[in-house]
């Protein structure tokens, strides 16, 4: 029979477990609340039914007191269940620092997935069970959204603006992978598997698909044919800032304000260079925009990442803040 | 009154030969004030032009229904047999547009509301007259922008008209769309201004704030949000259409633009706008709740707050549409917390009609039915709000079909129920003709388990992860999808049973007399249907709204 009928999704995480744990209690709620309605309308339609003989004296037509309380001891009991949720979406919104970046790139109607190694896969995903994972992603068009029932998340994928999504996966399997918000005509065929491996699968998969170079190595070879090396190798950064050990740091602006040097920012200064201007530089640099596409931006950003930063590399908008409280990331980048 | 001619002649199954032509009151009515076209099409009378938008929004209901019919049966396969991808798009964008702004919004107000709030205030006519009229004539024009978007291959944005999608990415007729809802909102603008001015400036004497039927003041509350809410919608519009024709930078960030900021200000309408839809439906189960139980209504002055609080915080709750899409998670608690604190004046209400039926003497005719399966129905709609408005579960839900349960439950289980339930109960008020009450019984009960079989499944839908406007689904979701349209045809059967017995009864039914529900409200004092000006001469109001005999404790 569960064959034929399924009612309840699969679990591949500890999260999945406590949004169902929240969902089930909230249903035990809302059917306190509303069971008193159901059964007392039926009650009251068969016992004062027209023409039936009941004892109809009542005192009151109002009580305030009783309207009062029907009115605020549900919702005291919900506010319970708001400071619940409003946690688990909190952790969800605040990566462990330790966590294994994925780059993901959506267009329509597919996902790209970069790993760090330079392994690249097309609508699925594979992750190691047990380790923290962060998707960053973006869009090439139109808004996507990444959603994974089996671990009860979802994030949209907005384009020229990253976004990034969490999880760790307990529960080695395959589970469905698919985008939520509607994109056209094939929207409904944009979606993939996610594929949870124990650490050895996981080892093996990244050996069989291993490439040359890793994502960083890449894209140090598009910062080269690019020429963006001419000025911002550190032989030569009169012209330019040097890029070393940026990732992750503030930089001072010419405005006189200071963003951290995180992924948006490096991928915002390459399309709009004169956007945000690094103190002490003319606002000399052209702008790449139509020379470098989504996954060539991802590899740039992943060698500069590479070049390293003393402090490890913080989600926007958590811990960056610490940094710098003036540039909680441009409205929100939700994590 | 008035000297109705009540079922002449013997036995019941003789009444049927001896059809009643004409009665007394329908021969000086406003149905025979004129027979022209011209005295329907230039009409002023508010009774006329509720019938007009009554035909109009019946029309856009079934053409609308026609494009779930569509869907329902797409969805029977997991591979989608009927349409093609495209076409399946263009369906649910259809479908949404058409139900949402020519149907939803429109129904209750455009219809009971031009009909009754004259007639419960003491009132001739509404406030602006021509304006009324003006406003129907606006509905049509972007009615027929519809059908013309329809017939010319329609538009694939959703109803939501997303940016940069439909701005940028959609190949269908956007502007022409955008086009017609922009038209159509004027339209609303216009009725709900003149219902403000007709609320407060031609109340009957005696006719105080506290003496308003519920129904008017729900209406009122509807009023605001209307006059408030859709000049943003229509500001909106014209700026996906500008990004569209001239490439202004607005919404596409390609151009430079936000699309996060479409989506705001298309909530911060679109949001209220539900409100548009059930505070009406809840003006209607407030009068009908009152006369089914032939009982004041429990706590007057709870239930005019909670229209009036609803109508107020509706506009702060708009970006929990947006939890997941990329806002900053402190703005989610916020709007999280607003979300759950509008859940508590519907809560009030629902506890408030319960009330009401305690010891009264409650019929089961058909309008107190769909009364009844609006609150079962509503209750289940507003209660998985409350799941939506939770952060971590709405992650999960959002953009499934449980969000698409969930609003159908508000706006066909609570809305279109109340509109039956306003349907049957005003009718014989309307036409002065009473139909079958067992057929009405029949459709209601209809309607409540069909709807329930449609949607309920759709819950369970949505928690396992299907995505709504999806064409082509995983197989494992076929048996609650083929429950689900086997629910819907039930559902579509039941919609058209009223069509029939209905018009049925406007040449057969029996006269219904002045009051055939012994309600009380102005309405029912006037003959059945009302005459051209409604009230010889006004009336002075002395008695308290729903002022029914009860039973008082002590005998008194």
């Amino acid at each position: 029979m569960s064959d034929f009928i399924q009612i309840w999704p699969g679990q591949a995480s500890d999260y999945a477990h406590s949004v169902d744990l929240l969902i089930l209690a909230l249903t035990g709620l809302i059917i306190a609340l509303s069971a008193p309605v159901f059964i007392l309308i039926v009650y009251f339609a068969v016992k004062y039914r027209r023409g039936h003989k009941a004892d109809r004296q009542h005192p009151m037509n109002r009580n305030v007191w009783l309207e009062t309380s029907w009115a605020l001891i549900p919702f005291f009991l919900i506010l319970v269940f708001y400071v619940w949720s409003t946690g688990l979406y909190f952790d969800l919104h605040q990566p462990p620092a330790n966590a294994m970046e994925v780059q993901v790139v959506a267009k329509r109607w597919m996902w790209k997935f970069q790993h760090p190694g330079g392994q690249g896969e097309i609508n699925e995903l594979h992750v190691p069970v047990g380790e923290p994972i962060r998707l960053n992603m973006i869009s090439q068009d139109v808004i996507h959204s990444l959603f994974l029932p089996a671990l009860r998340i979802k994030q949209d994928v907005l384009p020229e603006r990253y976004t990034s999504l969490w999880f760790s996966a307990d529960k080695p399997g395959t589970y469905r992978l698919a985008c939520a918000e509607f994109c056209g005509t094939d929207h409904s065929l944009m979606g993939g598997s996610l594929v949870v491996q124990t650490q050895a699968d996981y080892a093996a998969w990244l050996e069989q698909f291993a490439t040359d170079n890793t994502l960083a190595a890449q894209g140090a070879g598009l910062f080269r044919t690019l020429g963006c090396s001419g000025c911002h190798e550190s032989g030569s950064t009169r012209r330019a800032p040097s890029i070393h050990g940026l990732y992750g740091r503030p930089v001072a602006l010419s405005d006189g304000s200071t963003v951290v040097a995180d992924a948006q920012y490096i991928r915002d200064s390459i399309l709009l260079p004169n956007a945000q201007v690094t103190a002490g530089y003319p606002p000399i640099m052209p702008t790449f925009k139509d020379v470098v596409d989504e996954e060539g931006l991802v590899r740039l950003v992943a060698y500069i990442q590479s070049l390293g930063s003393a402090s490890p590399v913080l989600p926007q908008g958590v811990a960056a803040g610490t940094l710098a409280p003036q540039n909680l990331a441009p409205e929100g980048t939700a994590p | 009154m008035s000297e109705t001619v009540t079922g002449r002649g013997g036995s019941e199954e003789a009444s049927r030969e001896e059809t009643v032509n004409e009665t007394q009151s329908e021969r000086v009515s406003y149905l025979r004030a004129g027979h022209t076209l011209r005295s329907w099409f230039f009409t002023t009378d508010h009774k006329r032009i509720a019938l007009l938008y009554l035909i109009s929004v019946t029309f856009f209901f079934f053409i609308g229904g026609m494009a779930a019919g569509l869907m329902r049966t797409d969805l029977l396969t997991p591979q989608g047999d009927v349409l093609s991808n495209e076409g399946y798009n263009r369906a649910f964008t259809l479908h949404g547009v058409i139900m949402v702004w020519f149907f939803l919004i429109p129904s209750i107000p455009n219809v009971f509301g031009n009909f009754l709030i004259p007639l419960m205030i003491g009132a001739r006519d509404l406030a602006f007259p021509r304006l009324n009229l003006l406003s129907w004539y606006i509905y049509w024009i972007g009615g027929l922008f519809t059908l013309w978007v329809l017939l010319a291959g329609g538009v694939d944005t959703g109803w939501t008209f997303y940016t940069p999608l439909s701005s940028m990415f959609a190949n269908g007729n956007v502007v022409m769309a955008a086009a017609a809802v922009f038209v159509v909102g004027f339209s609303s603008i216009l009725t709900g201004l003149n219902f403000i001015v007709t609320i407060h400036t031609l109340r009957a004497p005696g006719m105080t704030w506290g003496r308003l039927p519920l129904f008017v003041w729900s209406h009122y509350a509807t009023s605001v949000i209307l006059v408030l809410a859709t000049p943003v919608l229509t500001v909106t519009l014209a700026l996906i259409v500008a990004e569209r024709l001239f490439g202004l930078g607005i919404f596409d960030p390609a151009l430079g633009g936000d699309p996060l900021l479409y989506q705001h200000l298309f909530w911060f309408y679109s949001h209220p706008a539900v409100y548009i839809m059930v505070l009406p439906a809840m003006a209607v189960v407030s009068e009908l709740v009152a006369a089914a139980a032939r009982k004041p209504v429990f706590g007057y002055w709870f239930i005019v707050f909670s229209s009036l609080g609803i109508a107020a915080v509706g506009f702060l709750v708009w970006a929990h549409h947006m939890f997941v899409s990329g806002m900053s998670m402190y703005v989610g608690a916020v709007f999280s917390f607003l979300s759950l604190v509008v859940a508590v004046p519907s809560g009030i209400k629902v506890y408030n009609w319960t009330a009401t039926l305690w010891k009264g003497h409650i019929s089961l005719d058909p309008p107190f039915l769909f009364a009844m399966g609006f609150i079962g129905l509503f209750v289940v709609g507003g209660l998985t709000g409350l799941i939506l408005a939770m952060l971590a579960l709405d992650v999960h839900v959002h953009d499934t079909y449980f969000v698409v349960a969930h609003f159908h439950y508000i706006m066909v289980g609570g809305t279109v129920s109340a509109f039956f339930g306003a349907l049957h109960f005003w009718w014989p008020k309307m036409t002065g003709r009473m139909f079958s009450i067992g057929w009405g019984r029949l459709t209601a009960l209809f309607i409540f388990f069909g709807f329930n079989m449609t949607f309920f499944p759709q819950f369970i839908l949505g928690y396992l992860g299907m995505p709504r406007r999806y064409h082509v689904y995983d197989p494992q979701f076929q048996v609650l999808h083929v429950l689900s349209s086997a629910g819907s045809t039930i559902l579509g059967f039941a919609y058209l049973f009223p069509f029939a017995y209905l018009l049925y009864a406007l040449r057969y039914g029996k006269p219904s007399g002045d009051n055939p529900w012994e309600a009380t409200g102005l309405e029912w004092t006037v003959p059945s249907p009302p005459p051209k000006h409604n009230f010889d001469e006004i009336p002075v109001v002395t008695r308290e709204p729903y002022d029914y005999e009860v039973e008082k404790e002590g005998g008194a």
